[in-house]
């Protein structure tokens, strides 16, 4: 078990440096640090000669050694349009798409599972049928699709939500601006995260409907009913208990992947967070934060899955590294 | 010797098509949408990419059957005075020609990678372990970030030009490891199979064997998963759009469309978003429900992620 932990993580090294690498290709290619410090009046010679200050005319790699000795210490780099560290302006941002996050993984994990598990033991049923079917539909469906038609119903012809932005935020902690905790937050709240969690949520139906399905066949939930278990024991107990165990693993798996549709949900509700702040940042070209978020969100990612793979290990402990795989 | 024609006839796949009212209705969708938008040039009543017959003056009409409508623009007209009906067939074109392109570029990548790391042990590990690591990321994600860093390449001017195979090449690059998970897994269980010993006895090269006799072998799940592929690959693409990575306005897809219409939204011009999105949703729709039936047709063991 421990080396098993021991060889993941250092994979998780190893694809962190890659991103890195990827990311600081980018950065060397397509930003000029010069132009961002100085502007337009300064002529060539003194460019040149704030280059060589500044380190530029270093090879690659000696400059990308720098790059990652600064990020491992969290400096990212300074964002040209804010003038700001990268980094200090996506943690200020980041509250923000947790919460949002957050609230869609409660809401799946509030729907998914009962939703789910009525599909798998009554299947004939029309509600079963009614789930599957707009599960279909929630699957074919654009997560920005979905959050324009939620502001067109809600927002723009019932006036009841709020169409954009985050409202009244209250200060926590000093840094965490958190809309939680008021009323007018908790409105603008709704619709961001039901949009969100659409995406996931016929997903997750599915997947525990199928697996469910599967358990239900199995030898000992046959042997539980002819004990003479009262239904709700088995489907709760002995059946449900196995189905989370798969599920558990995508869930973990999709929770990092949400982070990309955060980028086109906070895109339509101008949700000030890490996304929309992405987005501006490449209609910007300000490279150097999208590099950085490009490495943030990478850590997330990489963070998400490598936990996910050590709880797997610890759970089912015949799992091997490239056994999983 | 029956002739190709009659053995399709007879074949158990169309019986078993010809059963399922669901898939014979998506079927004949997904058949109408697909010939409507490539004759889009000869039914659409006007052409959105000739600007001389576009006038503002019509922007934002509403469809026909609502007070302000004109019969002559049946679904209404968007903010540039363009017949929703004509740019939304023009911009389906658009859409799915991105999207079979896109697949296709995955499937060969992934068809290669596959191939190679089912067959050649030694390559295997490090192929997969990218695959893997790309898929983690999330395609969306992926196609997100090359996008930008292209855009950022580029500029926004000459992007219109190129965007078109851009795209294509935008997402066939972020959802490749699909295809190479899928068929490494097959080509693992067929290696062991007496016909690849045979083969190797016999002193064929080893790429003959890969192309000619193991991967005929592994294309049903190959096929399942490209009807789903295509569906994401809209999908994708409408996304990429949506953000502005995508598709111009001058030359919409779907999703630009949505994009285009969505500032209009509040303005009660609801028809230049909701018209299109319901054709994009309609189109991913009936694809997902032929993919679901050729999955259960074919029903390969198909390899979980």
């Amino acid at each position: 078990m421990f080396a098993f932990a021991v060889k993941r993580i250092l994979q998780a090294i190893m694809v962190m440096l890659i991103i890195s690498c990827i990311g600081f290709a980018i950065k060397h290619n397509f930003g000029d640090p010069v132009r961002d410090l100085v502007g337009q009046r300064v002529t060539p010679t003194e460019r040149a000669e704030i280059r060589e200050r500044l380190g530029l005319n270093d090879p690659f790699m000696v400059q990308y050694a720098r790059f990652l000795g600064d990020a491992v210490q969290g400096d990212l780099g300074q964002s040209y349009f804010f003038k700001k560290p990268a980094s200090e302006v996506i943690l200020k941002k980041a509250p923000a798409t947790l919460e949002l996050v957050l609230c869609s993984a409660f809401i799946i994990t509030f729907l998914s599972v009962p939703l789910g598990i009525y599909a798998a033991i009554k299947p004939q049923k029309w509600f079963s049928r009614f789930i599957m079917g707009s599960s279909i539909i929630g699957v074919s469906m654009p997560v920005f699709l979905t959050a324009i038609l939620l502001i067109y119903v809600f927002a723009v012809e019932l006036h009841w939500l709020p169409s954009y932005g985050r409202g009244k935020t209250v200060c926590i902690f000093g840094w965490w601006d958190s809309g939680l905790l008021t009323l007018d937050g908790l409105k603008h709240l709704i619709m961001p995260s039901i949009a969100l969690s659409s995406i996931m949520l016929p997903l997750f139906i599915r997947l525990i409907r199928s697996e469910m399905m599967e358990v239900l066949e199995s030898e000992y939930v046959k042997y539980a009913w002819a004990k003479g278990l009262k239904p709700r024991r088995v489907w709760w107990v002995h059946a449900f208990k196995n189905t989370l165990l798969p599920v558990i693993t995508v869930g973990g798996v999709q929770l990092g992947i949400m982070v990309a549709f955060t980028i086109l949900t906070e895109t339509v509700f101008q949700w000030q967070g890490m996304g929309s702040m992405f987005i501006e940042s490449v209609e910007r070209s300000d490279t150097s934060l999208m590099v950085a978020y490009l490495v943030f969100v990478g850590l997330i990612f990489v963070l998400v899955n490598t936990a996910v793979d050590i709880i797997y290990g610890l759970v089912n402990p015949t799992i091997r590294v490239a056994g999983r795989k | 010797m029956r002739t190709r024609w009659q053995r399709f006839k007879q074949s158990y796949m169309l019986y078993n098509f010809l059963r399922d009212p669901v898939a014979i209705t998506s079927f004949i969708i997904l058949a109408f949408l697909v010939f409507t938008s490539f004759a889009a040039p000869i039914i659409a009543p006007h052409d959105p990419y000739d600007s001389s017959t576009i006038d503002i003056m019509d922007a934002q009409m509403a469809p026909a059957w609502i007070d302000g409508g004109s019969s002559e623009f049946l679904l209404g007209t968007d903010a540039q005075g363009r017949d929703m009906l004509s740019t939304m067939l023009y911009g389906m074109r658009v859409s799915i020609l991105i999207g079979v392109g896109a697949v296709c570029l995955q499937a060969f990548i992934g068809i290669i990678v596959g191939l190679l790391s089912g067959y050649v042990r030694r390559l295997d590990n490090i192929l997969m372990r990218f695959a893997d690591v790309q898929l983690s990321f999330s395609t969306y994600m992926v196609a997100i970030f090359i996008g930008a860093i292209v855009q950022t390449m580029f500029g926004v001017a000459g992007y219109d030009r190129v965007a078109v195979p851009l795209l294509i090449v935008i997402i066939g690059l972020a959802e490749w490891p699909q295809y190479a998970r899928t068929v490494r897994a097959s080509v693992l269980a067929e290696r062991k199979k007496e016909y690849v010993e045979a083969a190797r006895v016999i002193g064929l090269s080893r790429i003959r064997i890969m192309l000619r006799h193991i991967l005929p072998n592994t294309l049903s799940p190959v096929l399942v998963i490209s009807t789903v592929q295509v569906a994401n690959a809209i999908m994708s693409e409408a996304a990429l759009s949506f953000l502005g990575l995508g598709m111009p306005i001058t030359k919409p897809s779907l999703g630009s469309l949505i994009t285009a219409g969505f500032e209009y939204i509040f303005s009660g011009s609801w028809w230049i978003t909701i018209f299109p999105g319901i054709l994009l949703v309609s189109l991913i729709l009936v694809i997902n429900l032929l993919g679901d039936w050729v999955r259960d047709f074919l029903n390969p063991k198909l390899y979980k992620g």
